[in-house]
């Protein structure tokens, strides 16, 4: 029952915070109000027991990729003005809408498992054992490492260039 | 182990309901006539902290910070890594640290290679 209110009203709260990414003029509102959306998602991992998932999308996305939104709009000029009037709103609209009809119908019509074991109550340590732990999956986490280390001396090259 | 998030849940509706008020207050004792409502330029002005802006306040930040942002991130996603295995350290033992190490090292070569290359100078 409090699972099911607490839902409810995550859904609505998102929903708010994600139009008003889109229809806020103001770069730097709709930036925050991105960030509410990141934080209900991570409410939304909570009710579905998924709380490792949750902490890491308030560390890895409100923690950081705010941060990098929030510099990036710090660098834009005219932020006060807000952003200006497209020419692609319509053919944008109707592309949103053909996507929507696309996640709508797999939706509906993938027929989903649900498993009849109920989830793991924390499940920190046993994703832990999985990835670090005898038999576990220790070269995807180290090849894991390598990518971020490309990232980063991509995101180095990349930036450098003047 | 949810009623936990339930206490969380308390604690958000908590500081929403605080920050509400907190913003109603004034409004409230202006409605009530208690506070007086005598604007003039001065009084209007910004004041308190710093000294007032000369052109506009909305600064372009060097471009230069973007990096630390950069590899914020990158080391952030590696604290997803580390964060479970620290939960579970005492069951997982010396080969997980060692493990760990390696990881910790492919990541470090990253920072060494931004360093050198004078990245995170302030120039």
């Amino acid at each position: 029952m409090g699972m099911v209110v607490s839902f409810w009203i995550l859904a609505a709260v998102g929903i708010i915070a994600a139009l008003g990414v889109v229809l806020l003029r103001n770069v730097f509102r709709a930036a925050l109000s991105l960030i509410l959306c990141f934080l209900i998602v991570a409410g939304l991992y909570v009710t579905l027991s998924a709380d490792f998932l949750a902490a890491v999308q308030i560390l890895v996305y409100v923690g950081a990729i705010s941060v990098l939104i929030i510099l990036a709009i710090m660098m834009t000029r005219e932020v006060a003005q807000g952003s200006p009037n497209s020419r692609f709103q319509i053919p944008a609209f109707i592309v949103a809408i053909l996507f929507l009809e696309v996640l709508v119908l797999t939706l509906i019509n993938t027929p989903w498992p649900v498993s009849s074991m109920p989830p793991t109550a924390p499940t920190t340590a046993a994703l832990a054992n999985s990835l670090f732990g005898e038999g576990g999956y220790l070269l995807s986490v180290e090849i894991a490492a390598v990518l971020l280390l490309s990232a980063i001396l991509g995101a180095v090259v990349l930036a450098r260039e003047k | 182990m949810l009623t936990n998030y339930g206490y969380i849940g308390l604690f958000l509706i908590a500081v929403v309901l605080f920050t509400l008020f907190m913003v109603i207050i004034p409004i409230a004792l202006r409605f009530l006539k208690i506070v007086p409502h005598n604007p003039n330029p001065i009084k209007n002005s910004t004041f308190e902290c710093g000294m007032e802006t000369i052109g506009r306040t909305w600064v372009q930040f060097n471009f230069h910070y973007y990096f630390y942002a950069l590899i914020f991130l990158a080391l952030d996603v590696l604290v997803v890594f580390l964060y479970p295995w620290a939960v579970n350290l005492r069951a997982l033992g010396f080969a997980s640290f060692v493990a760990v190490i390696i990881l910790v090292a492919i990541i470090l070569v990253g920072y060494v290679y931004a360093w050198k290359k004078k990245v995170l100078e302030w120039k």
